[in-house]
């Protein structure tokens, strides 16, 4: 049985070396095989960028080698896949290798899409990616006083960003001693402040206590750069001073160029988890178009099932688990308190008050994800 | 006429079915009609809300069983 894993990041990283323990003695035996191809030869931990774009954590600190978090037993190769040939059972990569497979994992997570929105990508500072999140924190340092604004793309990756950056916003300036020259002003694209009920109940008082004026029913609809205005396809307009997005998410390009799904994301089964109409085909991850946040938390339960079902199938025929939509993420309340949002697809988070020690958690856990990509949490 | 394309946003808390339907309305083209499922209660106030503020079209709106079925127009 020939394994082929696409794509290195949170979701692939824990299905293959979960299969590689599971299938030590299939693999030993010549029975099956685990081949990774990923985009890149580093792995980074996304959520650090938060950090980074606050001056908390240097970019290098977030950053493994990718084949230091492998199993010895997966065959692991820098060369991403350009075509997928799905009735075929195989793909070919950008070196011209071409790979032949008996089940196949797609998970190649997401992007940012700025520039579906004039002005967004040169009007805005995001903390996306590595070098965007070091602009970030340059402009904030800068920053003296005025207007900021934080608005939301739909869909994106790490729903709680949003309100996370908000709160990080304001306790960074109140820090500095400045926090009364800056106005915060935080647009959302639905009829409250977070798509989880829950969690929009928990910030609402608390951006009421900061003095964080909110608008909802905000969906960008283009950037003035020149004049620093923001606009909304509902016909309002806001007129900023620093301008902080999160930007409207598609899948990897080599999805959409495969026609695997519309803007990257993969019609994936909400339980099994396989694309739809291929049941040797798992999708994990970001480029699902599952109606689950697009988290690493997800990424990982997802891929503990596929495994499970993976190694099943090969063991006894038959899979033996379903994705029940579970997603456990941290938020972080500020520089130093933090709660949880812990949810599936049946039962909503129930929130509890921010504190110190979950906050302390989160720091540790920043540490704890490379033992947990290594499959050993 | 174009098909109406379904999505099935019952049972999600997050994205949720409001931002399920704006991702999809970004991918459809003007004058197609999005069909969105949902067991959420304040979906049936929340997409017109949206949909009105907007200047999309509602088509419909109706629960059957635990299900809402609600129906927007694409109209920019
Ligand atoms: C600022 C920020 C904060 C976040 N905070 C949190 C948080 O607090 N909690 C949380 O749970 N999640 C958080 N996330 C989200 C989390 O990082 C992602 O959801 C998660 O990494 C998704 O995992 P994935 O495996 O789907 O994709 P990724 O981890 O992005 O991995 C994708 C992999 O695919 C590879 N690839 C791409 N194209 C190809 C190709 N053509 N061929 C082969 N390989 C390819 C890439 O090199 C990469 O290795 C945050 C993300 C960001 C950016």
């Amino acid at each position: 049985m020939r394994i082929l894993i696409v794509g290195g990041g949170t979701g692939g990283t824990i299905i293959a070396n979960n299969l590689a323990r599971r299938l030590a003695t299939e693999i030993r035996k010549h029975k099956a095989s685990i081949t990774m191809l990923s985009a890149s030869d580093r792995h980074m931990y996304q959520p650090g960028l938060l950090y980074v774009a606050f001056g908390q954590m240097m970019p290098d600190e977030l950053y493994r080698d990718q084949a230091s978090l492998l199993e010895t037993t997966i065959d692991f190769h820098v060369d991403p896949v350009e075509e997928f040939n799905l009735d075929d059972n195989r793909v070919k990569t950008k070196n011209g290798t071409v790979y032949n497979y008996d089940v196949l994992v797609i998970a190649t997570g997401s992007r940012i899409m700025p520039r579906k929105i004039p002005g967004l990508e040169e009007g805005s500072e995001t903390f996306y990616t590595e070098e965007s999140a070091v602009s970030m924190f340059k402009s904030l340092r800068n920053f003296e006083g005025g207007k900021v604004a934080i608005v939301v793309g739909v869909p994106h990756k790490c729903p709680i960003a949003p309100v996370e950056i908000t709160f990080a916003l304001h306790d960074y300036f109140k820090e500095r001693g400045i926090r009364d020259k800056v106005e915060i002003k935080y647009h959302y694209p639905i009829n409250r402040i977070h798509s989880i009920e829950n969690v929009a109940i928990w910030a609402k008082p608390q951006f009421d206590e900061m003095g964080i004026e909110y608008e909802t029913l905000f969906n960008v609809e283009e950037v003035d750069v020149e004049n620093k205005i923001v606009k909304s396809m509902e016909g309002s307009e806001y007129n900023y001073d620093l301008l902080i997005s999160i930007p409207e998410h598609h899948g990897e390009e080599v999805i959409e160029k495969n026609k695997l799904g519309v803007d990257g994301w993969i019609p994936t089964d909400r339980h099994q988890l396989t694309m739809e109409g291929h049941d040797n085909v798992y999708v994990v991850g970001d480029t699902t178009n599952l109606p689950v946040s697009k988290t690493g938390s997800a990424a990982h339960f997802e891929a503990e099932i596929i495994a499970e079902n993976i190694a099943s199938i090969i063991k006894i025929g038959i899979p033996v688990s379903e994705y029940d939509g579970k997603v456990y993420c941290f938020i972080e309340a500020g520089r130093d308190k933090a709660t949880y949002a812990n949810f599936n697809y049946l039962n909503p988070p129930d929130l509890k008050p921010a504190n110190k020690s979950m906050h302390w958690f989160k720091m540790s856990y920043n540490q704890m994800y490379w033992t947990s990509v290594r499959g050993l949490l | 006429m174009s098909e109406t394309k379904v999505i099935d946003a019952c049972n999600t808390y997050c994205p949720g079915p409001l931002m399920e339907l704006i991702t999809y309305m970004k991918q459809a083209e003007v004058g197609d009609t999005l069909e969105l499922l949902s067991t959420d209660q304040g979906t049936a106030s929340d997409v017109p809300e949206w949909v009105n503020k907007i200047g999309h079209e509602m088509v419909s709106s109706e629960k059957i069983g635990k299900i809402w079925h609600i129906k927007v127009r694409k109209a920019k």
